[in-house]
């Protein structure tokens, strides 16, 4: 049976997908993954999840572009201009690709 | 699937890991590309597995319990790799068992650097300094390859092997530091290895020929690999007053780029293909060990059924 190994570098940090050992129960995944992803102490903990309990989302559709509830959505340099003309501000705004 | 569909795929896949893409284990790919996967990563493997014997002859003769405990340290972790490997291979339809067959068949190929024997404790000092140094530089190119399941083991290998480079240069610092004889051993050694280290990045085919680097399973051209080597370790040797057996070694101080006295080429297929001075006791070793722990793997399987 094969067992995803994740592995946790610090405490705080996210567990991160190491690899896999092929362990007939999971007595064996332990020892293995001791042995494999843990020799050295470089973790402190170690997730072992049989592959077959993984249910994978890779589709992600997006007919409708919904384009108005993201940031490229947005695109204001236009009406930012007219609105700093029509206030008198334009030759003190910061300009353009700086921080705004 | 017709042809047309899969070569427009296979197009378009080539081109995904060309600008970088990266592959995992259950995504579709071509058949070309599982092939030389398979091919190069168990090489890998066998090369791990095969390393561990030149070291495995010396735990006992060690000169110290230190040297001991590090040549041990440092074949576990071979073996530990050897382990991860194979089962990366594992997972993209090569059992373990069929690796191992055409590992003690001779079908399957290793590195040429463990084809041979080693005869003095200087042996142990070079292989781990300069052969690991060599294999680091074409792991580290390794990170990128295009298969993501191998990246990620090999971000684990690299760092273990930097002790392992650490270790080996311990060894020799100690033995040039030492008694005459002791440096005399180490230079004699070098004198031995040279021919191995600078076959090592195989030859030097360019980038766009090398099936490896075109499915970006390798990211770094062999030549490169070498240079790469050279640039960092050649100073290293000769800082410590030893000399290496090449009299036309020599870095153009414009271009950066070592030249040197052409490497036989046909020797080094000889070598991979079964011919070199140990291969054929090391691989009858491979046998022998296999079958003698054969039981284990029935135990274990027996167990868990």
């Amino acid at each position: 049976m094969i067992y995803e190994v994740f592995r946790q570098e610090r405490k705080g940090q996210p567990l991160q997908h190491a690899g896999t050992v092929d362990a007939p129960n999971e007595r064996f995944a332990e020892i293995y993954a001791r042995e494999q992803y843990g020799r050295r102490q470089e973790s402190v903990a170690l997730w072992l999840v049989p592959r077959e309990a993984v249910s994978e989302i890779d589709e992600f559709p997006d007919e409708f572009e919904m384009k108005y509830r993201r940031v490229d959505g947005y695109s204001i340099k236009a009406r930012l201009r007219e609105a700093r003309e029509r206030a008198g501000t334009l030759e003190a705004a910061p300009t353009p690709g700086t921080t705004e | 699937m017709d042809t047309q569909s899969v070569d427009t795929r296979t197009q378009e896949f080539l081109e995904y890991v060309q600008s970088g893409g990266q592959v995992e284990t259950g995504d579709w790919m071509p058949d070309e590309y599982r092939s030389k996967l398979v091919k190069f990563i168990e090489m890998h493997g066998n090369s791990e597995l095969m390393g561990v014997l030149p070291e495995r002859d010396w735990i006992l003769r060690a000169p110290t319990l230190q040297r001991k405990l590090a040549l041990t340290a440092k074949i576990q972790d071979e073996v530990g790799h050897a382990q991860l490997i194979y089962r990366v291979v594992e997972d993209l339809g090569k059992p373990r068992s069929a690796s191992l067959d055409d590992l003690v068949s001779g079908k399957a190929k290793f590195h040429n650097v463990f084809h041979y024997p080693t005869k003095t404790w200087g042996d142990v000092g070079v292989i781990a300094w300069l052969v690991d140094a060599a294999a680091i530089v074409s792991q580290k190119a390794l990170l990128k390859c295009s298969y993501a399941p191998y990246a990620r083991i090999m971000k684990k290998i690299c760092w273990e092997e930097s002790f392992h480079i650490l270790h080996g240069r311990d060894v020799i610092l100690a033995m040039v530091t030492g008694t005459p004889e002791q440096f005399a051993l180490v230079q004699e050694a070098i004198d031995r290895w040279w021919e191995p280290l600078m076959h090592f990045h195989g030859n030097p085919i360019p980038a766009e020929e090398d099936p490896m680097y075109v499915w970006r399973i390798k990211s770094q051209a062999n030549e490169d690999a070498r240079q790469e080597f050279l640039d960092g370790y050649v100073p290293q040797i000769r800082e410590l007053g030893l000399s290496i057996p090449d009299p036309a070694l020599a870095k153009d101080e414009e271009t950066g780029v070592w030249s040197y006295t052409e490497p036989d080429w046909e020797k080094l297929r000889a070598v991979v293909t079964g011919h070199g001075p140990a291969s054929e006791e090391r691989l009858s070793f491979r046998r022998l060990s296999r079958e003698d722990v054969a039981w284990v793997e029935r135990v274990v399987l027996a167990e868990a059924a």
